[in-house]
């Protein structure tokens, strides 16, 4: 099959994707550009052998995150034509030098050839056991959490009430 | 054994949030109103005498349903003074707490969270693991952001978001630091580092400097310069309850805690990593100390105070040596003593007279005698001054680096305590002595909410000071690690 | 995995991470900084993976990265309650200079 090509187009499109959703001047364009960039990770993520990892981010990080995004963006002011132009002005001020920063650092890294790694064959090990044997620990962390996160939207977004501070 | 600190508060907390008056069909009258408070402060409470009989307790007993929920926590004489120290920090953040909070609703909410903190602490303390260590420290980082926020003022609202922003930065570095070490090793545990890091011939310039990015993310979470930039702010906005808890625990457990960890159980002693400390130390205790004189807010001075102690500690770790490790936590468990009883001290007077700024204060000492004495002798604690608890701690600290022949940061230590010392009376001296500002004519003394923990801790801090010598051999000597002293 | 190969993938984990780094340090929009971290976020999951792929140790390395995404998407959750929280003050976004907090 055509392996490191996928591969290839794949990582350059993420770095792109990126680059785009920090440089784009539209605050709807950067959520998006990360919405992209998740399923271009997933892509990735099947690749490397990593199936269940590769679902997680996809509904979790392209779709949850997103809709979060989109959401925050939506209860507070979009906005305004003028401001957006102001707003480009400003940004092409601190921004321009970005893309000479990546592509100096890519440059860099890709100069120096990392040394070429056998495969290694993939250990036999079932991603839900690992989970449940090894690092159940971090399962108890992952509810807690959950937790916590449920008391934070609880807290946190609830609406102003008259007696607030 | 050991799962019930994290899993008891977590039952708490469920049962406290369950609708009881709805399922009961009884008006809510009937159930304490102060359920949440009392719940706080009895799990603080058990932190503390469990932390104290824990080796009695570690015998292995036949329990059915716990023996199924190993979950690899273990502990030892670092992670007892912290389960204390935890404890201690808790029920005193939740007194404080008390009076700001109008409603039922976020009563519960509040000690909620509050109790989510400690159980993410009390799991930092317990696990041996490095991306467990992350999980658990986002999840006390996440009840840190919403208790800070609490009272969604904007100052505090800002305050919780920068503290946000670079604690996630430190995040990324930890991440990263654990796929090198997943690189190198497979696995995560701070077993298998350290072995892999003793036994020569790995490849160990992957490890290590996985291991020396991890402790930098360490650094950003526990406030040390040049991280230190959200420190102060999220100190001072947060609610006073909130100030204690974050400067008498959090930070040490995020930071400090997992650092000494580090070096005690997986690194060793490192004589390139203790140059690492040493700097980084002596830079916190020196730009904390100066910057500590020249702000004006009473719980922005306690703020920079603390950047300063916490390099006291780091630069006790860079000594090198067993005692360094010693003396590093010691002074952990004596900051938090002190530093609690100072913002609580602080949270005191901002109750009375509704401001912490000290150029608004003045002659407190008359109006309010219990804070004014408790404040002395914290501040005192804090500059080192015999024989309260600090000195103590920092003299160890100045003998550990005097015999690893750092005499040169020994010194430093010494002068710094002074300016501490100084920048101290003139604060004492402003906000509790001389003539009576306007506004504190009217001032009363606190209720006990703010009088038992400052009480308390002043007492504690009196009691190990006066006792230091007598703590080596008995019950208390896991404080020093159960480790000798060098006299 | 071939040598070539795993310099781009490295070279781009590296790119990312600082495409989101520098957003975070430069925007003044609050949002677009939660941008940035998710970005870092992502570079540093496909380390995860990659590390596990390379060592084979895939199923410790998914593990890790299933319980890093739910930690982290709690943690967002929160960071964007704080922001609506400032909105709600400010009714604007831009309040990256805080200058309440300064000094």
């Amino acid at each position: 099959m055509n392996d490191p090509i996928i591969d290839i187009v794949v990582l350059a499109l993420l770095v792109l994707a990126a680059a785009w959703s920090v440089l784009s001047t539209r605050l709807l364009r950067a959520v998006i550009g990360l919405a992209f960039a998740s399923i271009l990770v997933t892509t990735l993520l099947f690749r490397l052998d990593s199936p269940l990892a590769a679902v997680f981010e996809l509904s979790v990080c392209a779709g949850l995150i997103s809709a979060v995004f989109l959401g925050a963006i939506t209860l507070s002011q979009l906005e305004t034509d003028q401001n957006i132009v102001e707003q480009a002005k400003e940004r092409i001020r601190r921004y321009w030098y970005l893309p000479l920063l990546l592509l100096l650092v890519g440059v860099a890294i890709i100069h120096k050839t990392l040394p070429s790694i056998p495969d290694v064959p993939v250990v036999n090990e079932d991603v839900r056991q690992v989970l449940w044997t090894s690092r159940h620990l971090d399962l108890l962390g992952q509810v807690v959490i959950l937790v916590a996160g449920a008391f934070g939207v609880t807290i946190l977004f609830k609406e102003a009430r008259k007696h607030e501070r | 054994m050991l799962t019930l600190f994290v899993l008891v508060p977590l039952l708490v907390l469920l049962v406290l949030n369950v609708p009881w008056s709805h399922l009961l069909h009884l008006p809510s009258r009937h159930f304490p109103v102060h359920a949440p408070l009392l719940a706080v402060l009895s799990l603080g409470f058990a932190n503390v005498v469990f932390g104290l009989a824990l080796p009695a307790l570690q015998v292995d007993v036949e329990l059915p349903i716990l023996n199924q929920l190993h979950f690899g926590f273990v502990a030892d004489e670092l992670t007892r003074v912290f389960l204390i120290s935890i404890g201690l920090v808790v029920c005193a953040a939740a007194l404080v707490s008390q009076r700001a909070l109008a409603s039922e609703t976020s009563q519960r909410n509040f000690y909620s969270v509050m109790l989510i903190s400690l159980a993410g602490m009390n799991g930092t303390v317990l696990l041996s693991d490095f991306f467990s260590l992350y999980v658990f420290l986002e999840v006390t980082g996440v009840a840190s952001f919403i208790l800070i926020a609490f009272e969604k003022n904007l100052f505090a609202v800002e305050g919780a978001f920068r503290y946000f922003l670079m604690s996630v930065v430190a995040t990324v570095f930890m991440l990263a630091s654990v796929g090198l070490i997943v690189l190198s090793l497979g696995d995560t545990s701070f077993s298998a580092v350290q072995l892999a890091l003793k036994s020569p011939g790995a490849t160990p310039g992957l490890l290590k400097t996985g291991v020396v990015l991890y402790m930098v993310g360490l650094f950003i979470k526990g406030g040390l310069v040049p991280f230190h930039g959200w420190l102060p702010g999220a100190y001072s906005a947060a609610p006073s309850g909130v100030s204690v808890l974050l400067a008498g625990i959090v930070t040490k457990v995020s930071g400090i805690y997992a650092l000494v960890r580090l070096v005690r159980s997986v690194i060793g002693l490192d004589p390139s990593l203790s140059t690492v400390f040493l700097v980084v130390g002596s830079i916190s205790i020196v730009v904390g100390a100066v910057a500590a004189m020249t702000q004006s807010d009473l719980k922005r001075v306690l703020a920079y105070s603390s950047i300063s102690q916490v390099g006291y500690i780091v630069i006790a770790l860079g000594a090198g040596t067993e005692l360094g490790i010693v003396a590093a936590t010691f002074h952990l468990f004596n900051h938090a003593i002190f530093k609690s009883l100072l913002f609580v001290d602080s949270a005191s007077v901002e109750s009375s007279i509704g401001t912490t700024d000290m150029g608004r204060m003045g002659g407190l000492g008359a109006k309010m005698p219990w804070t004014g004495a408790t404040t002395g002798i914290g501040m005192m604690s804090a500059a080192g001054i015999p024989p309260f608890s600090g000195f103590w701690s920092k003299l160890l600290i100045i003998v550990a680096l005097w015999k690893a022949e750092h005499e040169g940061f020994a010194c430093l230590a010494v002068l710094a305590s002074i300016l501490t010392l100084g920048y101290f009376m003139a604060v004492q001296y402003r906000a509790f002595f001389g003539k009576p500002a306007e506004n504190v004519t009217t001032a009363k003394e606190s209720g006990p909410g703010f009088i038992i923990p400052a009480v308390v801790f002043a007492l504690i801090t009196v009691v190990i000071g006066a006792f230091f010598p007598l703590i080596e051999n008995s019950p208390l000597s896991f404080l020093l690690l159960n480790k000798a002293l060098p006299w | 995995m071939s040598g070539e190969l795993l310099t781009l993938y490295v070279a781009a984990i590296a790119l990312v991470g600082i495409a989101g780094l520098y957003y975070l340090l430069v925007t003044t929009n609050l949002i677009r900084a939660l941008i940035g971290v998710e970005l870092m976020m992502k570079a540093v999951t496909l380390s995860l993976i990659l590390a596990g792929r390379l060592t084979g140790h895939v199923g410790l390395a998914q593990s890790l990265v299933i319980t890093l995404i739910v930690v982290e998407v709690v943690v967002m959750v929160v960071a964007v309650g704080l922001i609506l929280l400032v909105h709600r003050h400010t009714n604007r976004l831009n309040a990256r200079e805080l200058n309440n907090i300064k000094g």
